[in-house]
């Protein structure tokens, strides 16, 4: 996705990432994505399983797998470098201060052995955004407060704890430094529906309190339209289409953005739903030129090309015959 | 419907199980998993169980296809009391009630072909399992005659839901119990699946009980619904109304705790999902 004029010229954006492209052996898993996150605001990354949306978040956090590259640019308000490449010296100094992270299973970011209150203060001793011991606890308490746990679970261990109660700790300590960006990865995919409510409304206050962006993934539409302003659509590793909330997902152009959008749509009288034929191919097997073509009931031969970007990086999309752009 | 007779009685189930002593001073502690449900499901009827996890939804499925046994209360399967009888006297619900489960991976054995797999539960019940039979249940399913002849693991996720539900219409039966079947499954397989289950049923005139946790799902595929909590049935009713018009304080939180496209595009937030009302707007 190149943009040659972005029309929104948007200078002071909290992520940049432009043309991230993260490769296994011969594999390309995730291509060309550009994504930006402003001050504040909550942008959400949506698509099926396997459309490369973790691999763009841990591309972000300098966490791939060993044997996984990425290229291209990653930068993050206030650090002088680029994060693409940064070794993990430095990496370290970004995560769990700048840039924090919440992902579908808590346990990934808890030690087992460990105090949750000592936990969450040595997440800001470590960066040093408290003057001591003393005031890193007290901090620890009015956090844990925040995410509505009660104070003795500072004396509790995490197999104590029930999964939503552990990811509101896990997000108590992602928000423990006051990031500019928090990263969520499906973090209440796993959770009961009455849970996830809470810490969805968690997350939302947490990162609002602070001014801070969010950059939100999930497979599910309606979460992400009740938690994210922006929203871009990933299929095959690419990002096909972006913009506004209430604009995707009313007006899609992209003809995955608008299969997918019928195909979840479970408030049809019809017995039958709409559906895309055929399956998500494994990785590595999406076809060349547009990645959905295999599927696509529009598509024709020039499809067999890699369609180019409509648009601006925050309201585009990559299709050869988009849906008709609806007029009001 | 009420002159449609019962596919499915069940009256005041209670299971209890009993946990591992973890003191010498203090008896061993009782998880009480069903406290006394009672439902009845018609002929021909589609009916949701739903409910959060651990309320107690699988441990009634497994009661009804005498998997496991209730510790009181019984249940009644076209008019056979099951709750006591012995495995060989079982024979009619094995043929006539098969399950589906959320993760097909899991139920299907990796190292048999899909035609072996298939017509397993014909050949362990004593019936030849022709080729032609097999072929036409690959059909019904949406797959290609040369599925059979391959392993599970070459398939996804939607395709291996699709060999479990042709393994569960072999014997031809008249119950279907669909435990959790599309949670496991990308969006646009879940409608796949879900129209394949519809399809089916209809067809075949099959009962349906569909359990989920996502009350969204069950108000598009089912005409009436259960609503568990903590081994309770709390509400019943018809889909639509239980969804427009939740009665139990319960289940008014899961109806406002679902989010919804329609609801946020208009204007609903996170903090809407927390606000539980009656009627919800
Ligand atoms: N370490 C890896 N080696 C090879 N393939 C991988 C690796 N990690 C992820 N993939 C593949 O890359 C694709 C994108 O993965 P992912 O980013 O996890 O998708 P999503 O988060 O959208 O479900 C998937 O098909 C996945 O199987
Ligand atoms: S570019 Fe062609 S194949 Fe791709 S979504 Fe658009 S019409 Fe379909
Ligand atoms: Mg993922």
């Amino acid at each position: 996705m190149s943009v040659v004029a972005d029309v929104n010229v948007r200078t002071s954006d909290v992520l940049t990432v432009r043309g991230l492209t993260v490769t296994v052996r011969d594999k390309t898993l995730v291509s060309d994505v550009d994504l930006s996150v402003g001050p504040g605001e909550r942008v959400g990354l949506i698509g099926e399983s396997g459309s490369g949306k973790s691999l763009t978040a841990l591309s972000v956090l300098g966490l791939l797998p060993e044997d996984v590259t990425a290229s291209g640019s990653v930068r993050l308000t206030g650090v002088d470098h680029e994060l693409i490449g940064a070794d993990e010296r430095r990496m370290s100094r970004v995560r769990g201060r700048r840039l924090a992270m919440v992902f579908q299973e808590p346990m990934t970011a808890l030690n087992p052995t460990m105090r949750i209150g000592d936990q969450i203060a040595e997440a800001m001793l470590i960066h040093g955004t408290r003057p001591g011991r003393g005031a890193a606890r007290a901090a620890a308490v009015e956090l844990l407060e925040r995410v509505q746990l009660p104070p003795d679970t500072l004396r509790a261990y995490p197999h104590q704890l029930s999964g939503g109660q552990r990811q509101r700790v896990v997000l108590a300590l992602a928000l423990a430094n006051d990031p500019a960006l928090l990263i969520c990865d499906e973090p209440t995919t796993a959770l009961d529906v009455t849970v996830q409510a809470l810490v969805l409304d968690l997350i939302v206050k947490g990162v609002v309190a602070r001014a801070a962006a969010l950059l939100f993934i999930t497979h599910d539409l309606a979460v992400v339209a009740t938690v994210c302003e922006r929203v871009l659509v990933m299929y095959g590793g690419r990002v096909v289409e972006s913009g506004p909330v209430g604009e995707v997902f009313t007006r899609p152009r992209h003809r995955y953005t608008e299969g997918l959008l019928a195909a979840s749509d479970l408030e049809t009288t019809q017995r039958r739903l709409t559906t895309i034929p055929g399956n998500v191919p494994p990785a590595g097997q999406f076809p060349s030129g547009c990645v959905f073509r295999t599927r696509c009931r529009h598509a024709t031969e020039v499809c067999a090309t890699t369609p180019p970007w409509t648009g601006s990086e925050t309201t585009g999309f990559a299709c050869h015959h988009p849906a008709e752009a609806v007029d009001d | 419907m009420t002159d449609t007779p019962a596919a499915i009685q069940v009256v005041d189930v209670v299971r209890t199980y009993t946990r591992p002593r973890t003191s010498l001073l203090r008896p061993a502690p009782v998880v009480r998993a069903l406290r006394g449900v009672n439902l009845e499901v018609k002929e021909g009827e589609r009916f949701g169980i739903v409910g959060e996890s651990g309320c107690g939804k699988s441990t009634l499925l497994r009661i009804i296809a005498a998997l496991d046994h209730a510790t009181s209360g019984h249940v009644v399967v076209e008019g056979t009391d099951i709750t006591r009888l012995p495995e060989r006297r079982l024979r009619f619900l094995r043929e006539n009630l098969q399950l589906v489960f959320q993760d097909p991976m899991s139920s299907l054995d990796p190292r048999m072909r899909v035609r072996d797999i298939i017509a397993e539960p014909l050949v362990v019940q004593g019936h030849p399992a022709s080729g032609a039979r097999v072929r036409e249940l690959l059909e019904a399913v949406g797959l290609s005659a040369d599925a059979g002849d391959r392993y599970p693991h070459q398939f996804s996720g939607g395709q291996r839901q699709r060999i479990s539900i042709a393994r569960a219409l072999a014997p031809r039966p008249r119950i279907l119990i669909a435990d959790e079947p599309v949670s496991a499954l990308d969006v646009s397989v879940r409608a796949q699946v879900l129209n394949l289950i519809s399809d089916l049923v209809d067809e075949l005139n099959l009962t349906l009980v569909f359990v989920s946790h996502d009350l969204s799902v069950v108000k598009h595929v089912c005409d009436r619904v259960a609503v568990m909590n903590a081994g309770q049935i709390v509400e019943t009713g018809f889909t639509g109304d239980v969804y427009a018009a939740p009665q139990h304080p319960y289940t008014q939180r899961l109806v406002s705790a679902i989010p919804t496209l329609h609801r946020a595009l208009a204007g609903a937030t996170t903090t809407d999902l927390l606000a539980a009302k009656g009627e919800p707007g």
